[in-house]
């Protein structure tokens, strides 16, 4: 108990006064859903459409590592009795081998939860969890900040912390404008390839969550010239038009990816790419792989790498 | 004679699709420059477009048809052995075996250095069909099937699924490698290199000339077991190394360039449409035509779409299998 009070400092603050503090102040300022914000039963609209949660879950199940770190972080992890077994933080979370990719309805069950947050309906996992009568939540990828921002507020909601969601969402914002503009908006000299994987080489667009994230700083993305609407924003690109692109700068989101990792010095040592700008200038950034792939509260973090990165690159003029 | 004009031929076309491999690209290199540049003449092909064309381009050629090459040999020699033309390069667990090892690798030593997944799928490759062939060689001694051939494909086929099956439970165990593993599943020559084309040639090497120096045995080998011992030869023997030297050629393949279908099973009959049944124009037909197609299929893969690509597994099969039925079709009146 201590130690989950010490991953989430305000959540167990709030959760004593729970019940007298959301009730006396209705409307949370910052909200996006100032309407009753505590009161159940609720109503809310998820990726699966209408659900009601009939009373304050105080047994949840998340079945996503993106919405474990929204739930401690809005300071509801107290409330939370089993996680995925990709939820690796906070470390403190109670993983299980429950999958939310192959999900088992009966595994899940066990747990008696009063709340199951997944990113994918999967193997029939709403209509199963739905006959036993426990309601989920599907929270899926989203495609842009906003829609991350109300995922987090909407989680926070259907817990009883809307307050400390709003708070929180307010505090990323804040964060990441910093960075924005310490680093700068304006850098469309500035060339990037964004690495998913190697071998082949996946990339994400501009269109992409993660190509807006990068998008904020104003740099060019030369994954762009292979959108094709089919590939949902992430071709896979010929090496030879990586080498060719010269990115200026080199995101490596496989930086500990299975297929042996790419670190920044793996990449630079690849035949042909000694060529390219970002090599020699040695601005491959290697990221934090869950934080460069998950939507969650810990966004202005990847932000800030990404802003690091672009005020260390030499600044070019536009060719 | 015949065989004589169909050899030249799939040589020209083994040429010719490593020439237009050669030339085109994402890069859009200028021609002339890149001409110069192959013949090792003065140049205005700067550093950054040699190093495109001699570390990207050039080694995924020479990969392509390197692995072309194997996987249809791999599958005349399968398809030889067995006397069965619906074999190929992938039976006996050498396809499971290799994406069982490649998972294990991903899943379990992910992070300990890009070299592990080749190596687990070549160990893999080889120990699918070692263990296909264990069982079946001890198999057919109890059963009436006799033969052994038809015992030993379907220990092959027992073996496949159980490998599949562990693979299967492995990846569950362990969802966020699901895309690693299913990319490598569905084979990509995107990160070619010299080096993969140096560690694959001594095994190319080696099983290419057992297989090729068998083509005679393998049509002794077609009248029957019995009356091949009648002619003096050994089946069993023929047999093991036929196989052992097909299942080396597929794991160097499978290697480098992960699960590639269609090339193992169709690659050989189309060699045979060509130059008849005789094993000693189909095997190294089967080569010199593979090679080429893959060198082909690959070229289309990383330029119909580019500067994206597709995975070559579907161009292997989405132009392969027309062009195939349009060969079945063009030549049925030559019989079988």
């Amino acid at each position: 108990m201590t130690a989950a009070c010490a991953a989430a400092l305000a959540g167990c603050a709030a959760t004593a006064s729970d019940t007298t503090s959301t009730a006396s102040t209705p409307a949370a300022p910052a909200s996006s859903t100032p309407t009753a914000a505590a009161t159940f039963p609720m109503t809310v609209k998820a990726g699966n459409g209408a659900v009601t949660i009939k009373a304050k879950p105080t047994r949840i199940v998340s079945l996503s590592p993106t919405a474990t770190e929204d739930l401690y972080q809005v300071g509801a992890g107290s409330q939370v009795v089993a996680v995925d077994d990709d939820s690796n933080y906070p470390a403190d979370a109670p993983k299980t081998s429950l999958s939310g990719i192959t999900p088992n309805i009966e595994a899940i069950a066990k747990y008696n939860p009063t709340l199951v947050i997944a990113s994918q309906n999967t193997g029939g996992l709403v209509a199963g969890l739905t006959k036993l009568g426990i309601p989920v939540l599907i929270e899926p990828a989203v495609a842009t900040l906003g829609a991350a921002y109300a995922q987090i507020e909407q989680v926070g909601q259907v817990t009883g912390h809307a307050d400390q969601a709003a708070s929180l969402t307010a505090s990323m914002k804040k964060q990441i404008l910093a960075s924005v503009a310490k680093a700068g908006s304006g850098h469309q000299s500035l060339s990037y390839y964004w690495e998913l994987s190697a071998n082949p080489f996946y990339s994400a667009t501009s269109n992409t969550f993660i190509g807006q994230i990068v998008g904020l700083f104003g740099l060019t993305n030369i994954a762009d010239k292979a959108d094709k609407p089919a590939d949902g924003g992430y071709p896979q690109l010929t090496q030879e038009y990586i080498v060719t692109a010269k990115p200026q700068i080199i995101f490596l989101a496989d930086n500990e990816a299975a297929d042996g990792g790419q670190a920044p010095a793996i990449v630079a040592k690849r035949p042909g790419w000694s060529g390219i700008p970002a090599v020699h200038d040695h601005e491959i950034v290697g990221l934090n792989d869950d934080i460069a792939s998950r939507w969650g509260p810990r966004l202005p973090q990847l932000v800030a790498a990404i802003a690091q990165a672009v005020e260390r690159a030499p600044q070019q003029p536009a060719q | 004679m015949r065989k004589r004009i169909a050899l030249v031929a799939a040589a020209a076309f083994l040429a010719v699709a490593v020439l237009v491999a050669a030339f085109v690209g994402a890069a859009d290199l200028n021609p002339l420059a890149t001409a110069a540049a192959l013949l090792h003449l003065p140049s205005n092909l700067g550093p950054l477009d040699r190093a495109v064309l001699f570390q990207i381009r050039l080694p995924r050629v020479v990969l392509g048809a390197l692995v072309g090459g194997l996987l249809a040999l791999a599958g005349a020699g399968y398809q030889g052995v067995f006397r069965n033309p619906l074999v190929d390069s992938g039976m006996l667990g050498a396809s499971a075996g290799a994406g069982l090892g490649a998972t294990l690798a991903i899943v379990y030593l992910g992070g300990t250095g890009p070299g592990t997944v080749p190596i687990a799928a070549f160990v893999g490759s080889l120990a699918g069909v070692a263990a296909a062939y264990a069982t079946g060689t001890a198999a057919s001694r109890h059963t009436v099937l006799g033969g052994g051939v038809a015992t030993l494909l379907l220990a092959g086929i027992a073996v496949g699924s159980f490998l599949t099956a562990v693979q299967t439970f492995v990846l569950q165990r362990s969802a966020s490698d699901i895309a690693a593993v299913y990319s490598w599943l569905l084979g990509s020559l995107s990160a070619a290199s010299w080096q993969q084309v140096t560690t694959i040639l001594p095994y190319a090497a080696v099983s290419s000339l057992a297989i090729l120096l068998h083509g005679r045995h393998l049509d002794v080998l077609s009248v029957g077991d019995e009356e091949a011992q009648a002619l003096g030869l050994r089946p069993g023997r023929t047999r093991a190394i036929v196989v052992a030297a097909s299942a080396l050629a597929a794991a160097g393949a499978v290697a480098v360039s992960g699960l590639i279908g269609f090339v193992g099973i169709v690659i050989p009959h189309v060699a045979r449409r060509l130059a008849g049944p005789s094993y000693t124009s189909v095997l190294p037909l089967s080569a010199l035509l593979g090679a080429g197609f893959l060198v082909l299929a690959d070229t289309l893969a990383r330029t119909v779409l580019s500067p994206a690509e597709l995975p070559i597994g579907v161009v292997t099969a989405l132009v392969g299998a027309p062009a195939f039925v349009w060969v079945l079709r063009g030549t049925s009146h030559v019989g079988t």
